[in-house]
């Protein structure tokens, strides 16, 4: 028999304690894996086609156009020190180019993703702190102040490099040239244009006065308050190329988001024919081999094309399948051989 | 003259070895665990004294100089911190720790250079750990710091100028006088001067220094005890020379100079029974008078406050080894991201593009600057693969766990009401890890409750029997019978042997009823006085000679004609007095003896002896010891005859001493004591004076006659050391008792089995043999079979062939340890011979070890070249030295104080824990800490690795590829709760069957889950899995639009994702995929685990919105700003987390199944069996079945060990469980381990099959039979198997041969069992009374669980005399109604029983016998029980007599 003091010193006897919690015990065998790998087999296959076969649906045009080589349109754009230089792409649909179609620039050795190049901005000037208009923050340097000490907003690389190519599509019909409208609204995120980045309120009543004592991005020829003087909502650090560019790329080769053609008579998308493209050439990459390209694309429900996914999804569904084959006729034979011995 | 003798001798070699070890240790620079003894003493020799001067006088002059010393006050300081030093300190040795360090210089070097991630990344986790850790270690020594308040600030009683001052305790000084009252703890090391008692004496009890609570005698100094008022002491004028403080509690060394009037002083010595410790408690005493000698921290107790040597497991070593793996891959990874940096950068447009340019500081540093600045950047950006949290996350792991074993009501014993103790949470999982078990056998092994067996005097033997109310109680049966009845000479020489018993001890009477709720009242509370000693033995055999007053306790000659003579015997000790040891005679007259010496006992001696003078003024000399150590020094008495009888004694498992005396004259005792006392003066080299003047006074005994104790073995010790056995460990007996009797426990508890191959290593056999040749020639015997054997057998530790039991005794031991002077090249190879042989046996027996042979033992064992894992169990101050050298040391908090159980990592109470410790806990604990280890390595290799392939695509540039939020909560909150409760609640398999078949023990041996293999597999699993993640994530991005689709606001749009989202899917994958891998790891999904695994999912999806959703204020940034929902918004951002998932985890998963299906290991075999019996498998299946097949072997044994065997085979009749009986006679030693049916007295009832031995007997009984699962209930139904005997010879031919390799069910016959439980369920209690119930599913008659062949002509049908002869013990409770004939249900019952058991070979079974009653004599364990019958049965008996002696009827 216990007494007082006994009890006291044991604990509670519970499940717990005595480690016998009430526990499934699953166990990988055989039995149940050969039909999972099945079932996940079939499964990623049939994904695997619906993926690639959406994929194959997708229409992508891609044009290299940096003018590396003497025949190239662009070639004489290449030249250094060239101002304003213009130059004409062409090419030609033989079918419908379904839209919507996205407008898309590439770069490619591009290095969006450099340490440095990444945290080179002003956080608290983009959402329109004027505080810091006159005094940007140390990781904007060397791109903070130009030589002659006045603060750059926005300030840092990021900004300073901003792609400044512009493209004009024109369809040629019969030797005319009709131009496709471009769409540039809505290109960047949501939150970004929404929530994020913010203009400065206005100074007296103006909105450029708020950016008085500062100067444009070395780089750039025109103030950030002039990014787009046709629509006030797109201008300043809210214009959707600015916010798009901003947005860092993940990898040295990346496409951004230009233009989408949704409108007027290419809402359908664009008509077979013949077009021509004139890029407003200002963006060097020559000097660290990098390449500049123009895409256009249509998107299904998955994205662009990708036929990364669903080849992917076919190999693993397949090699499911074959596993569990191998392991049926591992299991059967090791079965076999055991009843065998019984 | 302690009682502590036996102990504090014991203990004083401990720490001189300790020393010992120590002073190598300095010498030779190796700072090592051992080397924590502040000082390095030399051997014996007199260091340092300090010189008291009591009550601060001066000594007259002339006498001496008078030196004032400064002694420390007598503040107790535990505390390892002030509020002062608190911070620097604390966090000095925080950074002390190597991880810590590291994690300290990456957040440094985060501070000082530009680096990829801000320094809070690894600073907050570092800031969380050391914080904790300090509020911890801070809130421990605020707990001491008020132990230790109120410890200096309690009063204490000090005579100043003649009166009695209250004092705090710590502004006590040396050589202050303190007067203590009782039940007071004395408050610092004082020397006795006078006591309340006139004698000069008070009791103290030790425990809370050693846990012992007995009342130990101390004794004041002869020429102070006068000194008994305030005033009186007062006036004493005396100084103390004495030894500086040593830490050694049972040692101590000084002189008082007393000044009287005269000039001379008086000199006296000082030992340590004057030397009253701090921490002691007085007792029984009114008040003492002492003098501080040694204060404050120089105290003894203080100086025992060292803490002990931190032991880590070979888990720890293995991850520290990983750990340093992980570290230069660490480097590595920076250094060949540095170089490609700078090679990549080469071409400076890429160096410095024009949209990067770099600063001009940055332009103008030092090429070698920006190099090792990168190198830095990128140790900082990889350095989450060592993680800060592992550190926490394992030490959680061991500090929680081992709550489990305090938890666990299987070891919580019920009598003593103690749990187990968990003095070191560090090494839990070595408790899986164990390959040497050493073990102490008294007290460990056995219960230490000794019984006085017999008495041998002149070679009567006299066995102690107890009459009650005229009825012999049923004690022993047969007994051999030596001589006739003593004469009148006999009977003098048999009084003053009883007297002999009664005077030569160092008992001591306890006149309370209770100390520490141990009763051992003399009788049924008539008498309150009881015995105490610190030797169990003494107490025996004291008892023994007591004689009671309802029970006349006497002795029974047996003599030639089997006459029961009734001696009465009736010596009783009474008490010590005034000197005088008073005893009660046969007659009721009392007996005084003046007590004028005590020779005390010591394991070197293994004897003690005392002087009395008898009321008559005759002196004798009583002195009792080891055979060993008595025989030598007799010159008269009947040798052969007590000879003959202390082996048979010690061959039947008895502990024997002998009795010797001789008379003294007036001279001689004289001379004695002239002797005794120079020796005792000497204040140097006091021991080894005192064991020469015991070496020449006791010589020249006149024999009495011997004494045999008994021992019973612990419950279930056999069984736990044949789990051991089956589970690989090898059991080593290390025990100071005498070779036969250490042997015959190691037979009875399974160590050794009767078809052990014994080797002796003894000094009876290097007598004959030079030590060169035996040691040649066990090897040779060793290697022989062992070179015949096939490499892959398990190396010798089980089965029935080549096994080798070695029995070696202390004094061959340190001959084979002893270096040799001559230096030839034989001498140094003993050691490994003898090491050679030593792993070739199953069980090794070493007795007469002295304490500090067994650390020896250890130590030569842990040293050997596999370095196994060693752990040592003992219960005693001897096994202290063991218990500390072992890997892992356990006390068993039994009958000889707490010294071991304080000294060792784990405690508990009984030896047959040991078994549940080892292969549940420590199985449990090793699996889960290994996947812990495992786990935590590559889920960061996972996490990191992609890190790193980025770096290839983003210019070397340090670009981290998760957002910092992410990169600091990985390890902390996303991934490590999980595998926290998932190394806290694992159970790969049940715990019944972990106990029921210790060989799954095995699976892990030898770290076998943390060797380099598993871990280079579980590295590219990470690796693989890192590449699955970056890559294709990596393919999905580039090159491809892989954009968000339905923006959450405006619709069919199309948006570039950043690097941001690159890394959160990337992030999101990995977090999902190593939760995933711990899932489909687990094995024992309890609530808690579904709870966490799922719950830190949900977690990291919540935390993840959370992070993204809102602009958080207190950010100079906002990259992860609605990243994470933008994300999730794209229908192949979801279909790529869930191909990569599988992917990545696909691998693992086909590896399991495939190893499983085609190389399943035992711990997956029976795993596959549990399942498919749903958990119930514990219950039915022999799982031996399951097991790897087993290489099959057929050769019997040599006949040479069959005749070693047979050799030994001399022993008597069985009379007890215990006892053993070596070559053919039945083993009944398997019953005491199989016996637990006492638990349910409803269905007590057991069946065993039980056979003999012989050359083709190899016959396996199975029984699955039923056992009530759940022993509270009344019906235990919930277990229903058939009774089955597998019969493999009852068809001709060699049939059988191949042994099973998968579960013995099939769907079949679990329908059958479901059908056949399903049936029972209804039955009502009738129908149950009539059911046998049993324990045990299996019983092994011997042998191996393999097929035996029996040699049989073609054709012929099995006869029975194939078989040999088989015994079927039936033994169950009220199922009998009638006894006389042994017919009726019971009856019928077991012929049911045999029938299935036996069929169809013993169809013709010769008879069947029952005995109503006939139990009784089979034994104490089985009387328990209350047993109504045993069958007996044998087949074709030849032998059939041999038989029926097991069970003679005995008629109540």
């Amino acid at each position: 028999m216990k007494n007082e003091g006994e009890t006291a010193e044991q604990p509670d006897n519970t499940a717990f304690t005595q480690q016998r919690l009430p526990a499934w015990q699953p166990i990988l065998s055989a039995g149940i894996v050969i039909p999972g790998f099945l079932l996940i087999g079939l499964a990623f296959i049939g994904i695997g086609v619906g993926l690639f076969l959406t994929s194959q649906t997708i229409t992508v045009l891609e044009m290299d156009y940096t003018g590396v080589e003497k025949d190239e349109p662009c070639f004489g754009c290449t030249i250094p020190n060239i101002q304003n230089c213009t130059c004409e792409v062409q090419f030609s649909l033989s079918t419908l180019f379904k839209g919507p179609v996205f407008f898309y620039y590439g770069l490619s050795n591009y290095f969006q993703n450099f340490r440095k190049y990444g945290v080179s901005k002003d956080y608290y000037q983009l959402t329109g702190d004027t505080q810091y208009f006159t005094s940007p923050q140390d990781s904007c340097s060397p791109f903070a102040y130009d030589s002659k000490k006045i603060p750059i907003v926005p300030c840092g690389a990021i900004a300073n490099s901003m792609f400044n190519d512009t493209f004009k599509l024109y369809q040629l019909i019969n030797g005319t040239k009709k131009q496709v409208p471009f769409d540039g609204k809505g290109i960047s995120w949501w939150t970004d244009y929404n929530i994020k980045y913010r203009n400065p309120s206005p100074v007296n009543g103006s909105f450029v006065n708020a950016f008085s004592g500062t100067r444009n991005p070395i780089n750039w020829p025109k103030p950030v308050y002039e990014l787009d003087l046709t629509d006030q909502n797109n201008n300043g650090f809210l214009n959707q190329d600015f916010l798009v560019w901003m947005r860092r790329a993940a990898l040295p080769d990346f496409r951004k988001l230009y233009r989408r053609i949704t409108q007027g008579d290419y809402a359908e998308g664009l008509p077979a024919g013949n077009y021509s493209l004139t890029v407003h050439y200002n963006y060097p990459v020559l000097s660290f081999d990098g390449r500049k390209k123009v895409v256009f694309s249509n998107v299904s429900w998955m994205g662009g094309k990708n036929d990364f996914l669903g080849i992917a999804y076919l190999v693993v569904g397949s090699l499911c399948v074959v596993m569990s084959v191998v392991m049926l006729i591992v299991y059967a034979k090791f079965k076999f051989s055991d009843d065998d011995d019984m | 003259m302690t009682f502590l003798v036996r102990d504090a001798r014991l203990l004083a070699l401990v720490t001189f070895h300790r020393r010992r070890m120590q002073c190598f240790c300095q010498e030779t620079g190796v700072t090592t665990a051992d080397c924590e003894l502040p000082a390095c003493t030399g051997e014996e020799s007199w260091v340092d004294s300090r010189t008291v001067y009591i009550g601060h006088k001066e000594p007259p002059p002339g006498a001496e100089a008078y030196i004032p010393q400064r002694f420390p006050d007598n503040r107790i300081v535990s505390s390892k911190y002030t509020f002062w030093n608190f911070i620097p300190k604390n966090l000095f040795e925080q950074f002390r720790r190597i991880a810590n360090f590291y994690f300290l210089i990456i957040f440094l070097v985060q501070l000082i250079i530009d680096t990829p991630t801000s320094p809070m990344t690894s600073g907050l986790p570092l800031f969380f750990v050391i914080t904790v850790t300090a509020i911890k270690q801070g809130y421990e020594d605020w707990i001491r710091h008020r132990a230790d308040n109120s410890i200096n600030q309690c009063p204490v009683h000090v005579i100043q100028h003649g009166k009695v001052v209250r004092k705090q305790s710590q502004k006590l000084r040396v050589g202050d006088i303190v007067q203590v009252k009782e039940d007071e703890t004395f408050p610092c090391d004082l020397i006795l001067l006078s006591t309340s008692r006139e004698d000069g004496t008070c009791f103290v009890t030790t425990a809370s220094l050693d846990g012992e609570s007995s009342h130990k005698t101390y004794y004041a100094v002869q020429d102070t005890k006068a000194f008994n008022t305030a005033e009186e002491v007062d006036t004493l004028h005396a100084t103390i020379e004495c030894e500086q403080p040593q830490p050694d509690l049972y040692k101590f060394v000084g002189r008082i100079n007393i000044y009287l009037d005269r000039d001379e002083p008086i000199a006296r010595p000082l030992g340590s029974e004057n030397l009253l410790l701090r921490g002691a408690t007085l007792k029984n005493t009114e008040y003492i008078h002492a003098v501080a000698i040694y204060t404050g921290m120089e105290t003894k107790m203080a100086l025992n406050y060292q803490s002990k040597s931190q032991k880590r497991s070979a888990v720890e070593k293995s991850m520290n080894a990983y750990l340093i793996v992980y570290l230069c891959i660490l480097i590595s990874k920076a250094l060949i991201n540095t170089l490609l940096k700078y090679v990549w950068q080469a071409d400076p447009n890429r160096d410095e593009p024009w949209y990067n340019e770099k600063t001009e500081t940055e332009r103008q540093r030092h090429v070698l600057i920006r190099a090792f600045t990168d190198f830095l950047a990128f140790m900082v950006l990889f350095n989450y693969i060592i993680p800060v949290s592992m550190y926490v996350t394992v030490e959680m792991q061991k500090f929680l766990g081992s709550y489990f074993i305090l938890w666990d009501d299987d070891m919580f014993d019920e009598e003593l009401g103690e749990r187990p103790l968990v003095n070191t949470s560090d090494l839990n999982e070595e408790l899986g890890q164990v390959e040497y078990v050493f073990t102490d056998k008294t007290g460990t092994l056995t219960e230490n409750n000794m019984e006085l067996r017999e008495c041998c005097v002149d070679g009567h033997i006299y066995v102690p029997h107890a009459i009650c109310n005229g009825q012999i109680l049923p004690g022993a049966a047969g007994m051999d019978m030596i001589d006739s009845s003593p004469g009148i000479d006999g009977k003098e020489r048999e009084e003053l042997f009883f007297r002999a018993l009664c005077l030569c001890h160092t008992v001591q009477v306890k006149e309370e009823e209770t100390v520490d709720g141990i009763k051992r009242g003399i009788h049924q509370g008539k008498s309150t006085s009881f015995y105490i000693s610190s030797s169990p033995d003494e107490v025996a055999l004291v008892e023994g000679m007591k004689r009671q007053d309802t029970c006349i306790h006497t002795l029974r000659v047996i003599n030639m004609h089997s006459h029961y003579l009734i001696v009465l015997l009736g010596f009783t000790y009474l008490r010590l007095k005034d000197s005088h040891m008073e005893i009660l005679n046969r007659e009721d007259e009392m007996e005084r003896f003046e007590l004028l010496e005590v020779l005390n006992f010591d394991s070197v001696r293994r004897r003690m002896s005392v002087i009395v003078r008898s009321s008559s003024g005759e002196y004798y000399l009583f002195c009792k010891g080891a055979d060993s150590s008595v025989f030598p020094r007799v010159v008269s008495g009947k040798v052969e005859q007590v000879r003959a009888r202390v082996e048979h004694n010690a061959v039947e498992g008895l502990r024997t001493l002998c009795v010797a005396y001789k008379k003294l004259t007036h001279e001689e005792y004289e001379e004695t004591c002239r002797l005794l006392n120079s020796a005792k003066l000497a204040l140097q080299e006091r021991d080894k004076k005192l064991s020469e003047a015991y070496d020449v006074i006791e010589k020249d005994f006149i024999l009495l006659g011997a004494t045999a104790v008994e021992d019973r073995l612990q419950d279930k010790a056999a069984d736990t050391i044949e789990s051991l056995h089956k589970a690989g460990m090898k059991v080593w007996v290390l025990t100071g008792d005498k070779m036969e009797t250490a042997a015959a426990t190691c037979y009875a508890s399974k160590l050794f089995h009767r078809n052990t191959q014994i080797l002796e290593l003894t000094t009876k056999r290097t007598e004959e043999q030079s030590l060169h040749d035996v040691l040649f020639d066990l090897s040779r015997t060793v290697l022989r079979h062992h070179g015949s054997m096939t490499r892959d057998t398990f190396s010798g530790l089980s089965g029935d062939f080549h096994d080798y039991g070695l029995i070696i005794d202390g004094a061959t031991l340190s001959a084979v340890l002893k270096p040799t002077q001559d230096g030839n090249s034989n001498g140094g190879n003993y050691k490994e011979i003898f090491l050679e042989i030593c792993r070739n046996c199953s069980a090794v027996l070493c007795c007469r070890m002295a304490p500090l042979q067994k650390a020896q033992i250890v130590k030569l064992i842990k040293a050997s070249k596999e370095h196994p894992i060693t752990l040592a169990i003992g219960d005693g101050a001897n096994d202290v030295s063991m218990i500390l050298e072992a890997h892992v040391g356990i006390g068993i908090m039994g009958k000889e104080g707490r010294q071991a159980a304080r000294n060792s990592d784990y405690a508990i109470t009984k030896f047959k824990h040991l078994k549940k410790m080892l292969l549940v806990h420590g199985h449990y604990y090793y699996i889960r800490i290994a996947e812990l280890v495992q786990y935590f390595f590559y889920k960061n290799v996972c996490f990191i690795f992609p890190q790193f392939l980025y770096q290839f695509f983003c210019g070397f540039s340090q670009q981290p590829l998760y957002d910092t939020a992410y990169l600091t909560l990985y390890n902390i909150s996303f991934t490590s709760l999980p595998i926290l409760l998932y190394s806290l609640m694992e159970q790969h398999i049940n715990m019944d069957i972990l106990k029921r078949d210790p060989s799954l023990y095995r699976d892990i041996a030898k770290n076998s889950l943390l060797r380099w293999p598993t871990f280079i597999y579980w590295t590219f699993l990470g690796l693989f899995d890192a590449v699955v993640f970056f890559f294709g994530a990596f393919f999905l991005f580039d090159n491809t639009t892989f954009t968000s689709n339905g923006q959450l606001m405006a619709t069919n749009t199309q948006m570039m994702f950043g690097n941001w989202t690159f890394g959160t899917l990337v992030f999101t994958i990995l977090v999902f995929t190593v939760t995933l891998k711990l899932a489909l790891d687990t094995h024992y999904w309890t609530w808690i685990n579904h709870f966490v695994i799922w719950g830190s999912l949900l977690f990291y999806v919540i935390f993840s919105l959370l992070w993204g959703g809102i602009i958080w204020p207190f950010l100079n940034y906002q990259r992860m700003y609605y990243v994470f929902m933008q994300m999730l918004s794209s229908g192949p951002a979801w279909l790529s987390i869930i191909l990569l998932i599988i992917v990545s985890l696909l691998p693992d998963v086909v590896k399991k199944v495939l190893c499983r299906a085609l190389w399943p290991t035992t711990t997956e075999r029976i795993q596959d069996a549990d399942k498919l019996y749903k958990g119930h498998l514990s219950e039915f299946t022999p799982l031996s079945s399951l097991h790897a097949p087993p290489v099959r072997k057929h050769d019997r044994r040599g006949n040479e060990s069959q005749n070693h065997t047979h050799r030994r085979s001399d022993s008597s009749p069985p009379k007890k469980l215990m006892r053993t009986y070596w070559g053919s006679k039945p083993d009944y030693c398997t019953f005491s381990s199989f016996l637990r049916i006492g638990e349910n007295p409803r269905f007590s009832g057991a069946a065993y099959a039980y056979s003999t031995p012989g050359p083709e007997t190899s016959n396996k009984l199975v029984l699955p039979l039923c056992k009530p699962v759940n022993e509270e209930h009344s019906i235990g139904c919930d277990c229903l198997c058939p009774i089955a005997f597998s019969h493999d010879e009852s068809q001709p031919g060699l049939h059988g041969c191949r042994p099973r390799r998968k579960p013995l069910l099939k769907m079949m016959h679990k329908k059958a069992r479901k059908q056949f439980a399903e049936d029972k369920q209804t039955k009502d209690m009738d129908y149950w009374n009539h059911v046998l119930w049993s324990d045990e599913t299996k019983i092994n008659l011997f042998g191996s669980d393999g097929v035996k062949r029996v040699w049989r002509q073609p054709g012929k049908q099995t006869q029975e005399g194939d078989l040999g002869w088989r015994q079927l013990w039936i033994l169950h409770a009220q199922l009998v109604p009638h006894k006389e004939t042994g017919d009726g249900v019971g009856m019928f019952a077991l012929r049911g029983c045999l029938r299935v058991l036996l069929s169809p070979a013993t169809s013709s079974l010769s008879k069947i016998r029952t005995w109503p009653g006939g139990l009784g004599n089979i034994g104490q364990p089985l009387a328990d029980v209350r047993l109504s019958f045993v069958a007996d049965f044998a087949v074709a008996a030849p032998q059939d007599k041999t038989v029926a002696r097991g069970a003679p009827a005995t008629e109540r």
